[in-house]
């Protein structure tokens, strides 16, 4: 059952690995592509691959450029994308960025507070995702949860209503910005502490899996859990990893290796750096893809997806990418290396698929311009909708602390406290 | 003193709705006041049957002791009882609730370890995973955090799972879960996301199971907001409370008591819930309040029988309601008697008899002629130890000396 997805860059990764300690240390474990952004042209198929070191060595060979495929006008399903799908997924992207640096701007003038982690940098993975995810199936994230949450359908306006901490919120400004939820679209957090939202993610996929086996329901629903470096050294990884592969819950755990938790690099932290790897200790397919290209991340999403969808079980994703800016707007990011920053500021995710769509004569520039302007005043629409929403009034201080508020008990006059119409606003004699 | 002697001896007519200012009983689903007449108490050790004592209640009246319990039991919503009911064990209670809950709703399930195929390490789940199937009534691997965590997903999507702690002192590697994303979720998304999580399990000291084995967890988890906290004592109260706690859609922990789980009752055949809320005159009186819970409700009834003996009247009250408290009962029952005694198995520091008599002084102060008493365990590691364990507890004798003392 151990199959593995065949790894994109092995050999050179493992090599690196085996290098001396201080290659371990200064060097990241990755190759950085020939810097042709073509994705796979072949569809990652599913095989047993029992000595994982060996290398796809086809996969680098027809390095097609892209003026030869124009050329030869191959019919555009030799592509990846269609060119609605490729604007989207563009689209999806653009607005991930702008927002988060709407956030930045916004936390600077004060109108929001508190920790706020901004995806800068990591939006292949969330796009690559979640643009394949229907409106039933569930994302699970961590507290770098904005992008998640706007990809998934939660509207601009909600999320920042709810950064500034406004009733408009997603949360009604009780959850601020590592918490957003929304049931519409299915997004179940947001979670501060990491690796709790896994065991979660695992709870909506096992849910899957109830409806269709004890409620005999027609459900194919599949959850995402989405969690970084750092998480994979934590217990509750590991619990879920053992449960969602023995029960084969319809779930994709998907690492955002951008190698530093806070100032932790992942060398230092990790026994064995490559996660992708403790998906097979596990019993379920491991895989290693380049978190910067949307592409390649959409396509291993396809096949980790379907695999759920069927009923086949987990997958383990680790994608490898970056985050541009500091672990939080609090942190003044001086450990990291400039070179490491420089070297993935040019494999910008954002840049690579306008380059795709360019050069693949898939939209033009004034198409991604356009656009880029949308956003761009989806964007601003939004900041002044938060702007403009009123504050959370005293009123709303003790509700939905519980879904059925007599759990607040019944107070010395016999009345259930939740009777008195005040009482939300909170009382010290609870 | 023979006043009290009579009013002892009438208490086979007291109906236990007399302390109670019955216009305020708010909905018809307040069905907890229960009292029992008799029982035979056996209790299991984890390895084995001891005796547990005595017989709390003698059947006989004699001149001076009256029956420590008021005979009338009744459930609000049938004012008599129609058919005499089933007798049972209290695990047996709890599972009968359980599976009529399971049958009755199929997003209810159970999940925990060795819940399915070896029915429950104390049975409460014997028998619901042939039933049921093993996805409803579901083995977990022993990773607490984690499948508490899977329940509460599981509950925000839909789910209505009943988690079980194979012993509640496990559940504090779930702590993270319970307390951020169980007691908090509802709150933090705005109220989107339900958890109608049930978390039970047995905790309490037990017959020299050590120290780890003997956690009394209603005290970490008390200040958990979002969460309701209930403590089951009778065959009666654990079916009652294990199908509200089912049906509320708040998260609530269900404490259950390794010693009690073979207590036998008689328990009515017809349906009936318990309120979550509410706590349980146990046995009216007019003397001191004794306020107490889950197995120190025994040691109290027992030293009951020996103030009863010596003349007092003690009003006994099974709070069952840990989080929130039924200041209701409670001050009712303060503004009668003046007198209050805690009695818990909590230790010293930080337990619910620290709260209840920090909530009693905020909302009765003017009603106490004494302050309020609490006699908790021992602030130590459960000893191994017979001797040693026994001294941890509350026992009998020292309640009775403390009625004494406040009643002087």
């Amino acid at each position: 059952m151990a199959t593995a997805f065949s790894p994109t860059k092995l050999t050179a990764t493992v090599s690196s690995l085996h290098g001396s300690q201080e290659n371990r240390l200064s060097l990241p474990i990755r190759l950085a592509p020939p810097s042709s952004f073509l994705g796979s042209t072949r569809s990652l198929s599913l095989h047993s691959s029992p000595k994982l070191n060996h290398v796809n060595v086809s996969r680098r060979s027809p390095v097609v450029g892209v003026q030869e495929v124009v050329k030869q006008k191959k019919p555009t399903n030799s592509l990846l994308i269609t060119k609605e799908e490729g604007l989207e997924l563009y689209e999806d992207m653009i607005l991930g960025r702008s927002f988060e640096d709407m956030c930045a701007q916004m936390y600077y003038r004060g109108k929001m507070f508190g920790f706020v982690h901004l995806y800068n940098g990591q939006e292949a993975v969330s796009t690559g995702f979640i643009k394949l995810l229907t409106k039933t199936d569930s994302v699970v994230s961590t507290y770098r949860d904005h992008v998640h949450a706007l990809s998934k359908g939660v509207s601009a306006r909600a999320v920042m209503s709810e950064l500034f901490g406004k009733v408009t919120g997603c949360c009604r400004g009780q959850g601020g910005s590592m918490h957003m939820f929304s049931k519409e679209h299915n997004m179940l957090g947001g979670f501060a502490f990491i690796g709790e939202g896994i065991p979660v993610a695992t709870g909506a996929a096992f849910t899957s899996k109830y409806k269709r086996e004890v409620l005999k329901q027609n459900c194919e629903d599949v959850t995402v859990a989405f969690f970084g470096d750092g998480t994979c050294n934590n217990g509750q990884f590991y619990e879920c990893l053992n449960m969602a592969a023995l029960w084969k819950l319809p779930i994709i755990f998907v690492v955002e290796n951008n190698l530093w938790a806070i100032g932790m690099s992942h060398l230092r932290a990790t026994s064995d750096p490559e996660i992708w790897k403790k998906g097979p200790a596990f019993g379920m397919p491991g895989v290693h893809v380049d978190g910067m290209d949307v592409l390649k991340v959409r396509d291993v999403a396809k096949e980790a997806v379907t695999r759920a969808r069927r009923g086949e079980g987990p997958t383990l994703v680790e994608c490898e990418t970056y985050r541009f800016r500091g672990h939080s707007l609090a942190d003044p990011d001086e450990l990291r290396d400039a070179a490491e920053k420089a070297k993935y500021a040019a494999r910008d995710p954002i840049t690579a698929l306008k380059k795709y769509l360019t050069e693949n004569k898939l939209a033009n520039e004034a198409e991604l311009k356009s656009i880029e302007k949308k956003i761009d005043e989806l964007v601003e629409e939004a900041v002044e909708f938060a702007d403009a929403s009123p504050q959370p009034g005293r009123s709303q201080l003790l509700e939905n602390v519980f879904a059925d508020p007599k759990g607040f008990g019944i107070g010395p006059d016999g009345r259930y406290r939740c009777e008195d119409p005040k009482f939300t606003e909170g009382t010290a004699q609870v | 003193m023979s006043a009290i002697l009579q009013g002892a001896g009438a208490t086979t007519a007291l109906s236990p709705f007399n302390s109670i200012d019955s216009n305020k009983l708010v909905p018809p689903s307040r069905s907890s006041l229960s009292v029992r007449s008799k029982r035979s108490i056996v209790v299991a050790g984890s390895d084995g049957i001891k005796s547990f004592g005595s017989g709390l209640i003698t059947r006989r009246s004699e001149p001076l002791i009256a029956n420590a319990v008021a005979t009338k039991g009744e459930n609000a919503a049938t004012s008599t009882l129609s058919k005499p009911g089933h007798e049972l064990l209290l695990f047996e209670a709890l599972q009968e609730g359980l599976e009529e809950e399971m049958d009755r709703d199929p997003h209810v399930c159970v999940m925990g370890e060795d819940v399915g195929h070896y029915g429950g390490s104390y049975k409460v789940t014997k028998g619901l995973a042939d039933k049921f199937g093993d996805l409803r009534v579901l083995d977990t691997p022993i990773c607490e955090n984690a499948f508490t965590g899977m329940g509460i997903g599981a509950a925000m999507t839909g789910l209505r799972p009943v988690i079980e702690g194979m012993n509640m002192g496990f559940l504090l590697l779930a702590f993270n879960q319970i307390s951020n994303n169980c007691g908090m979720l509802h709150y933090t998304s705005g109220g989107q996301f339900t958890i109608p999580v049930v978390i039970r399990g047995p905790g309490g000291v037990g017959r020299q199971l050590g120290a780890e084995h003997s956690q009394r967890l209603e005290s970490y988890f008390q200040s958990i907001p979002g969460i309701q906290m209930v403590a089951c004592s009778t065959p009666y109260n654990a079916k009652g409370l294990m199908k509200a706690a089912i049906r509320s859609e708040n998260p609530v922990i269900l404490f259950e008591h390794v010693l009690l789980y073979n207590l036998k009752e008689s328990i009515p055949d017809e349906e009936y819930i318990c309120n979550l809320e509410e706590a349980e005159m146990v046995r009216p009186g007019e003397h001191i309040t004794i306020l107490t819970y889950s197995r120190m409700r025994y040691h109290v009834m027992q030293a009951a029988k020996t103030l009863v003996n010596k003349g007092y009247d003690p009003e006994v009250i099974d709070i069952r309601s840990l989080k929130p408290f039924d200041l209701h009962t409670i001050g009712n029952s303060v503004k009668k008697t003046h007198r209050v005694l805690i009695v818990e198995e909590c230790m010293r520091t930080g337990g619910i008899g620290a709260s209840l008599t920090a909530a009693i002084n905020e909302n009765f102060h003017d009603y106490l002629d004494a302050p309020v008493m609490c006699l908790s365990s021992q602030d130590v590691p459960t000893p191994y130890a017979g001797t040693l364990e026994e001294w941890t507890v509350v026992q009998p004798a020292q309640i009775v000396t403390a009625v004494e003392q406040l009643c002087q």
